[in-house]
């Protein structure tokens, strides 16, 4: 099949996406009602392994890091591709899962991240069927665990070390955003910075001042790291926590902060400009200041000429959404690293609300499905591969 | 038939129901059709989510039921546009069956659901629930497809979060264990094995629902439970243990309502079968009272439990399913 005749399908694959849109909902919700916070996700992984059973798969099983699976058997199968959509979120069991559908709109905690990425991977068996598709390749579809976070892309590292058989190409899974492309992954540094105050602390001393100003102090001292405009880098500062009350010196507080670049290298400079910084701090203050990298990823990924990704812009082109290209920290830089040509799309358009509650609107979803369709038969035709 | 046998016979958990194909193969060899019915009032934010779910699980993927049903009583929320969307059919109460009129009240829904749906058997579940799961209609159609003497299967909810010991109570909400328990224990002391008589979801054959009366109110699963244990007996009900269901709390003060609606169809129908012949003809209002800038004040409430006769009795009913009788 040539590119051409798979952009004369899209219409075709979109309209079979809509016929199913009960399916994808249903599963949508299921599988967003079940709680699956990173390290947590075996209920849900669960659900996915019955649902890709109940299509027929054959292997589907999960791994002794968690993550869930379902081979989809080619006709040759010559070649391997994967699918992949991480499992996991942010939310806690604790959270109310519910979901809402509204008119044409899904709601709930993690819908769009990941609910509906995974809800695509389960759906697709049956939309492979109903559209009298079967590709030459094995697809692999993963469900991974451990993704995020403390998570470190942990499952998906695990199956890429273990897996025996060569992996031709991959396409990893998010709800949001339509027309989403990433093909490279950007330098990234996670760190958490623990400040302690020791019981036999001596509040008596010059400058004693408890967890939070020395939190603060350091908090100064890394804001005022010059950055580079060029290769384009950024320090975000995403939490702090700290003390119990008004009128109680806090004994302990924590900043969990990222470094992004485009260079590995600035990565690694800033990384030692900050332990310097925090090691002055430390010594100023007294406190017990612990300095603590939880992930860490390298740049890297395909050209913008790889004929993956210039087939998945041809395809968004094709259904009107304008690519958007951004680099991944996610499950693609574990791809990147194991030099498997990959890219990230995102599946339809949405928006976060108070509380990290998600909203996804659901007709640009069947374009999303479309645009997936569309690249893994390309890849199955050997279209996406660099010669 | 003595309780013990029947907890024991015909109750059941929804999880023996797993084999969904086995379930459809022994619904199309009887020749059944089934139907589901939403009742719904304003209720925009949860019907999207149960018409998927029931959509995708029960007819897309198994096709056990046969049509998916919302009857309307007037929503002025986006109900009925959010329940079409998702590919249920619509009604309002008000169309079905114009020569009869309207009346308010959840009952007056699922009587006219009667007469529009078409299955053998009709399942009725809530709108208001907020876990849901194809188990809400699986669980209570399935006792009737696989039991052929059973006609009428109650939903109870029981699982508990966490339970230390080996024996926990086990029953129903506020008004089932202070008004309606206590009576059917003094009245029909068989009805106090089924465990949540007031469960709004219930699945039943067309045979029963057709010959049976529909107050419109709080008083029809009250009504319900006694005409057909009074025609068919004990034997006729199975109940299905749905583990949890996750809804909306009621206050109260709505409570009080609801039992005095309850009330009025119990002592109507214990007037009737000749267990109280003494009943007086009962008030309609129900005061509350509350205090308003330290002064009490009562609050009247009008409840009247009107019922619908048996829809055997609607000769546009009769004509279209029973034209030769």
């Amino acid at each position: 099949m040539k590119f051409k005749d798979i952009k004369a399908q899209l219409a075709d694959y979109r309209a079979a996406a809509e016929g199913m849109r009960d399916i994808l909902l249903a599963n949508t919700v299921m599988i967003g009602e079940i709680p699956a916070p990173t390290f947590y996700e075996d209920q849900r992984i669960r659900f996915i392994q019955d649902r890709l059973s109940e299509c027929g798969l054959q292997n589907c099983s999960a791994d002794e890091m968690g993550n869930g699976f379902g081979i989809l058997n080619g006709s040759t199968g010559e070649r391997n591709l994967l699918l992949v959509a991480h499992a996991d979120t942010v939310f806690s069991e604790k959270v109310d899962h519910t979901i809402s559908l509204l008119a044409n709109r899904i709601m709930g905690p993690g819908v769009g991240d990941n609910s509906l990425g995974c809800a695509t991977l389960v759906s697709l068996p049956i939309l492979l069927e109903r559209l009298g598709i079967q590709l030459k390749s094995n697809l692999i579809l993963m469900a991974d665990a451990r993704s995020l976070g403390r998570g470190n892309l942990e499952g998906l590292r695990f199956f890429l070390n273990n897996h025996k058989e060569p992996i031709a190409g991959a396409v990893c899974m998010e709800g949001v955003k339509l027309g989403r492309l990433s093909y490279s992954s950007i330098g990234m540094l996670r760190a958490e910075v623990n400040v302690r105050v020791p019981e036999m602390y001596d509040w008596t001393r010059f400058g004693a001042s408890g967890a939070v100003i020395t939190l603060n102090d350091v908090i100064n001292k890394i804001n005022r790291i010059p950055l580079p405009k060029r290769p384009k880098t950024s320090i975000v500062l995403g939490s702090i926590e700290g003390g119990n009350s008004f009128n109680n010196i806090a004994t302990h507080s924590v900043l969990r902060f990222e470094i992004r670049s485009e260079s590995a290298e600035v990565v690694h400079d800033i990384l030692a400009e900050i332990r310097d910084r925090i090691t002055q701090v430390e010594l100023e203050s007294s406190a017990d200041v612990a300095f603590d990298v939880v992930s860490r990823r390298e740049p890297g990924g395909i050209d913008f000429r790889h004929p993956l990704v210039r087939h998945a812009r041809d395809i968004l082109k094709a259904l009107n959404v304008e690519p958007r290209v951004a680099p991944s920290t996610s499950e693609l830089a574990e791809l990147i690293r194991h030099q498997i040509p990959a890219v990230t799309l995102g599946l339809s358009n949405g928006r976060k609300h108070a509380e990290q509650i998600e909203e996804v609107d659901i007709d640009p979803l069947f374009d999303g499905i479309a645009q997936l369709l569309g690249l893994l038969v390309a890849m199955d035709e050997g279209l996406c591969d660099e010669h | 038939m003595n309780i013990d046998h029947w907890l024991q016979n015909n109750t059941f958990h929804y999880s023996s129901f797993w084999d969904f194909r086995h379930l459809v193969e022994a619904k199309k060899e009887q020749g059944l059709t089934i139907s589901l019915c939403i009742p719904t009032l304003n209720e925009e934010n949860t019907i999207g989510k149960e018409i998927v779910i029931f959509k995708s699980e029960l007819m897309s993927r198994y096709p056990l039921l046969d049509e998916i049903a919302v009857i309307d009583s007037g929503s002025t929320d986006n109900t009925r546009e959010v329940a079409a969307s998702y590919g249920a059919d619509v009604y309002l109460a008000s169309d079905i069956l114009p020569e009869v009129g309207q009346k308010r009240g959840k009952g007056e829904n699922l009587w006219k659901a009667i007469y529009q749906l078409k299955g053998d058997i009709i399942v009725y579940v809530d709108a208001d629930i907020k876990n849901i799961h194809p188990r809400f209609a699986y669980g209570l159609v399935a006792p009737l497809i696989y039991r052929p003497e059973i006609k009428y299967v109650k939903a109870f909810y029981d699982r508990p979060l966490a339970f230390s010991q080996g024996i926990r109570p086990s029953g129903g909400g506020r008004v089932t264990e202070i008004l309606v328990r206590p009576l059917f224990s003094l009245f029909f002391p068989e009805l106090t094995a089924i465990v949540q008589p007031l469960s709004g979801e219930y699945a039943v054959r067309r045979e029963v629902l057709e010959a049976i009366p529909f107050p419109i109110g709080y008083g029809v699963e009250t009504s319900h439970l006694i005409d057909v244990y009074s025609k068919w007996g004990l034997g006729a009900f199975g109940q299905t243990d749905l583990d949890q269901r996750v809804h909306r709390n009621q206050a109260t003060r709505d409570l009080g309502k609801m039992s005095f609606g309850i009330l009025q169809t119990f002592l109507n129908r214990a007037k009737a079968l000749n267990l109280m012949p003494q009943v007086p003809d009962l008030n309609s209002v129900l005061r509350q009272f509350q205090v308003k800038d330290g002064q009490f004040e009562h609050i009247e409430h009008h409840i009247v439990e009107e019922e619908r006769p048996p829809m055997l009795d609607i000769p546009a009913y009769r004509e279209k399913f029973h034209p030769n009788s």
